[in-house]
Order: structure tokens, then sequence, then C-alpha cells
């Protein structure tokens, strides 16, 4: 059994206007295993959240600490975090021009897993990942994230997520611009991944209909830089249905 | 001879005579950027110099006698002057017409003496079609031209490597005309050299015709890459697309670009589109890029030009990094992506892997290991 350890973490942007304190002491532990959904309105800070604990070095933790496994995880670089067992599924996946997915998974899967994988097993075993999520193996040779619809890129991010097996995910809005079907068939490929897998998941989202795919076992409301409360699976219906208003100052 | 109005963009002198040419200051438009004390070798006769040929001769490639040459081509400046002067032996290669030749030619070329002139033509008959790769000789120094002509309907592929660890001096100037209906592709892959400087030029005979202009250059410290393209739409119904990319490390990497674009009053339906992009891959190099566009009709399909020189993007990086792809190999991925956006439009996959390899070498990369049949 592991866990992600965060501790009262403060982390700030800086900007052409200064610097703003985004995340204003977040503690949060996830276990092997179980997955917490992180609920809140646009511009809480819940993505910058996922980016801190990733290392995005746009942002700087000023105070706090995370833990993956007791190891201190603010110190690596973003590589090595990856290497340590995080993933982050990006809420907005980078085109790289003139890398291919294959090569990219392939390059990455060799860094993660500390060798290159077997060419026979790692063609088949992309291939099954790909179909898994209804990728079209034509795919394999396009660059990545280029000119990728949203539920594509999307599913290119879960598809990593298979492939890369880490200890914990981060799963930043990856329901936002996906239809129906897109949204079953990556809820069903995180699924597969946390039954085969028993790693954390931290779910960030806007909405709960991702929760109707892929079931949490904690859920935290998150607002202005923190959590202000946090249940069990039944929260997130609550919010359905009375919203995040609850939550602001001005209703407090 | 002839002299054209200052605003045009096309070469104001063409002769045979080096004295027509004055020896270079550093003052004229075309040799601001340029070392003039490296080059300037090339600005007087040099004794003793001797001439390129191809290694090992083929059915298509001959090395000939330069007084047996019947090419109409003129120098456009002092040092071609010079060399097609003094050059005594040339590099044809000749395509006769309605040949499709799949494979390949490829051209070695060997200079005789430390310092070299040179004149190849590649003359490509109609309706053939031809992939040409011209090997530079990187170990001595070398100044002349290569004189293209494409047929009608014909197709020609052309690769030009200038690559290698050396402290050469390189100057060559392409002079490519096209025929009704014809499509050219040139490419430069520029990696070594202490100063080289390419000049790929196209106008276009007949209307109908197409050019695509490509380049990738590395420039490492204290090296000199320019490359200058100038081409003139006479024709109607011609196409032009000038894709030239750079990536530069190091204290005293410089580079140039330059791509002029003149679109005559005649040419009526032109199409042209120029593109220069620059990856800064360090503190301490420079890189210049100077798109001229200048159109004497209106009446065209489209023209365009667009050049940026920049650093590398961080949030590639960080989506690599995120990846468990260690930061110096996610920026090799980057820049080798880079260039393979550019090489891909060569249509020749043998040759692309072969120049990708080419640049990873260069950039101390191991080879990738092709996963074949399932992209690359």
């Amino acid at each position: 059994m592991g866990s992600l350890v965060i501790t009262d973490v403060y982390a700030s942007v800086t900007t052409d206007e200064g610097e703003f304190e985004i995340i204003k002491g977040v503690s949060l532990t996830i276990e092997s295993g179980t997955t917490h959904a992180v609920m809140g309105p646009n511009g809480s800070g819940k993505s910058t959240l996922a980016y801190v604990i990733a290392g995005h070095p746009k942002y700087r933790v000023t105070s706090g600490e995370i833990t993956l496994d007791g190891v201190d995880v603010l110190s690596m670089s973003v590589d090595a975090r990856a290497r340590a067992g995080l993933f982050l599924a990006m809420q907005y996946p980078v085109e790289v021009p003139g890398v291919s997915v294959s090569n990219f998974l392939r390059t990455s899967v060799t860094a993660i897993r500390g060798e290159a994988p077997k060419l026979r097993t790692w063609v088949k075993e992309m291939k099954d990942a790909m179909m898994a999520l209804q990728i079209d193996p034509a795919f394999a040779e396009r660059n990545v994230n280029e000119g990728f619809s949203g539920g594509e890129k999307k599913r290119h991010e879960i598809l990593q997520l298979s492939l890369l097996s880490p200890k914990f995910a981060i799963l930043d809005e990856t329901d936002s611009g996906l239809d129906v079907d897109a949204l079953r068939t990556v809820s069903e490929g995180v699924n597969a991944f946390k039954q085969q897998s028993d790693a954390g998941v931290l779910l960030i989202t806007h909405y709960t209909r991702i929760l109707q795919y892929i079931k949490p076992d904690f859920v935290h409301v998150f607002f202005d830089g923190r959590i202000v409360k946090s249940g069990g699976a039944d929260l997130a219906n609550a919010l359905e249905s009375e919203g995040y208003e609850q939550f602001s100052p001005a209703s407090a | 001879m002839t002299i054209a109005p200052p605003i045009d963009l096309s070469p104001r002198l063409t002769s045979l005579d080096p004295a027509v040419f004055g020896v270079p200051t550093g003052r004229e438009v075309e040799w601001r950027f340029a070392p003039l004390d490296v080059f300037s070798k090339f600005f007087q006769a040099i004794d003793g110099a001797g001439s390129v040929t191809a290694r090992g001769a083929t059915e298509f490639v001959r090395n000939v006698d330069v007084l047996d040459l019947h090419s109409s081509w003129l120098p456009t400046d002092r040092p071609m002057a010079i060399a097609r002067s003094l050059v005594q032996q040339a590099v044809v290669i000749d395509i006769p017409k309605d040949r499709v030749i799949e494979d390949p030619i490829m051209v070695d070329l060997q200079g005789s003496a430390a310092s070299c002139y040179q004149h190849v033509e590649v003359n490509v008959g109609a309706f053939s079609s031809a992939v040409v790769v011209l090997q530079h000789d990187m170990d001595r120094d070398v100044c002349g031209a290569i004189v293209v002509t494409v047929g009608d309907g014909a197709k020609l592929t052309m690769l030009s490597v200038v690559a290698g660890d050396t402290n050469a001096v390189h100057i060559s100037n392409w002079h490519t005309t096209t025929g009704r209906d014809s499509a050219f592709v040139g490419c430069t892959v520029t990696t070594g050299g202490r100063a080289v400087r390419i000049s790929p030029s196209v106008t276009y005979r007949a209307p109908g015709g197409s050019a695509e202009l490509l380049g990738v250059f590395l420039a490492d410290s204290e090296q000199y890459l320019e490359h200058r393209i100038f081409v003139e739409h006479e024709q109607p119904h011609c196409t032009s697309r000038v894709t030239y990319k750079g990536a530069l490390s190091g204290a005293g990497a410089h580079t140039v670009w330059v791509g002029d674009v003149l679109v005559r009053r005649g040419a009526t339906g032109t199409d042209t589109y120029e593109m220069n992009r620059n990856l800064l891959l360090t503190e301490g190099p420079r890189a210049d890029s100077v798109p001229n566009l200048e159109l004497e009709t209106g009446d065209i399909v489209g023209a365009g030009h667009a050049s940026a020189t920049g650093r590398f993007d961080d949030e590639q990086l960080f989506y690599l990094q995120a990846r468990g792809i260690p930061e110096h190999q996610a920026r090799q991925l980057v820049v080798r992506g880079f260039f393979a956006e550019v090489l891909a439009r060569l249509n020749q996959g043998q040759l692309r892997d072969a120049m990708m390899r080419l640049i990873s070498h260069r950039l101390g990369l191991p080879e990738q290991v092709s996963t074949s049949g399932f992209g690359s």
C-alpha cells in the first residue's frame, strides 16, 4: 500500500502583474486503490493543484510538502516525478510537431520502465491498448496531439495512462469536451486501469457526469484555493442539485 | 550584362567576367551578414585550385571538361564568375527524357586540391523523374555553381548535403530553371563547415511549374551558415514553397536566411509561400531571418511569408517530461520533430531517415529504433 500525501501546500504563480497565491493550504491523502474526486467551479485552482503535483515550472510552491510513499516529491524534476509513479492526464494536451505517437509512447515507456520494451511485444501491447480505447491504429503514425479532436486528445492521454501504469494518476478535467460515447470509452479505460493496478486516482472535475462512470470513494469540494468540504460519493450528488454557490463567502 | 531598378530583387548583374563584379566590402546588401575575412579567399583567383568531380561515373553521372559544356547560365556574383572561369572539370548529371528512375542517384563530389572550384549541371529530360543526392566534399574549400534544368513535365528531387565536422569554407549557387508543368524539389541539409553560403534560385521557363525549396541547418559554436533563396515568378500559374528550419547552439553560431520572392507582372495565378523558423537551443547564437516578397501583379492565387525565431516551447518540454522523458532527451525529441516536418516533405522515406540519422548524430542523440510497420 502506498500513499500520495499533500500537506498544507501553498503555491503561487508569477505573472507580469506580480505574484498571485492560487493554492492556499491544501492537505489531502490519497491511498493506493482509492479514488478521490476534487470538484470545484472554474478558477478555484483545482487544475493548478494538478500542475503543482506534476511539477509545472510556472507554479512555485511556497510552503508545505508532497510525498509519494514517504519520498519528497517537490524536490524532484518533472520527469523524475513521472518515473517515481505520478501521472497527470492533462486538460489541454500539448502538440509536439514532428514527433509521432508511436515514437513518443515508446520513448516514454522506455523512460518509465527503465528499459526499452521488446519490439515484438511492444507493438502488440500498443495496438491492444489502442484498440481497447477505440483509437485508430493509424494514430501511431500521427504527430503527438497535432490535429487531434478534443476527444482524440483525451483518449490519447488515457492510452498513456494504461501503458505507463503509474502508482498515482491525476486526471485533470478529462471529461471536458467529451461526448457521451467518448466519455464512456475514456471512463472504461480509467476503470480498467484501476482494476489492474491498485493505483490511487485523483479525479479533477467541474461536473458530476464523469462520476457516473468512475465511482469516487471520496469527494472534495475545492473553492478559492483550498478544500472546503470533504465527504463520500453522496457529496457529489448534493453538489449536482445545489451547485457551488453554497460555498462562496457571500452565501456563508 | 543587365541593370535593373534598385528596388528589384533580381540580381543586377550577370556576367562571365569576374572583373564586372566588384570585390565585396561588406556594405553590399548581399554580403552584409557574411564573415568576409573567411569568404574572401574566393574573391580572387586561387593559384593551384582544383576542380570538383564525381567519384565513380555511372550511366547518368559524368565528369567532363568544362570546354564541352553548352550551358547558357551566367554567374551573378564575383565568386561564381571566378569559379566558372577557372574550373576545369564539370560534373554533368543527364537524365534522358521519358525515364522514371526510382532509386536516388548518389553523387559523391570530391575535390582535387585544398581549394576547389565546382561546376555541376543537372539536366532532367521531358517527362522524366529522378532523385539526385549531392554529397559535398567538406574536407576542402569549395566554390561553384549547380545549374539545374528541369524539362517539361519532368520531376526532380535534389538533395544537397553539406555535412562534416570540418572547418571548410563552402559557397554554392543553385540556378534552377523549370519547364512547363514540371516539379522541382530542392533540399539543402547543412550542418558542417566553418562558413557556408548556399544560394538556391529558381526561375520558371514556362507556365505550370512548381518548386519546393526545403532546408534544414544546424549551426554550432563559431559556425556561419547562410541560405539565400531567390524565386523569380515570371510565368503564369506557377507555385513556389520555401520551408527552411534551423537550430543554433553555442557562442558565435550565426545563421542567415534570406528569402527573396519576386512575382513579375505577367506571373498571374502565382501561388507562393515562404517560411523560416529558427530554434535557439542555448544562449549566444544569432539567427538573422529576412523574408522579402515583391509583387508586381495582384492577380495571383496567394503570396505569403512567415519568419520566427524562438526558444524551446516550455509546454512541450513539460508534457514530454511529465511522461518520464528526461529533459535533455525531451529537447532532442523536440528538435528532431522540428526538422522531421521539413524532411517529410521530401517524400523520400529512406533519404528522410538518412538525414534524420545525420541530424541525430549531430545532436549527439542515440539512433532511434524504428517500430517497423507501426510508424517511426
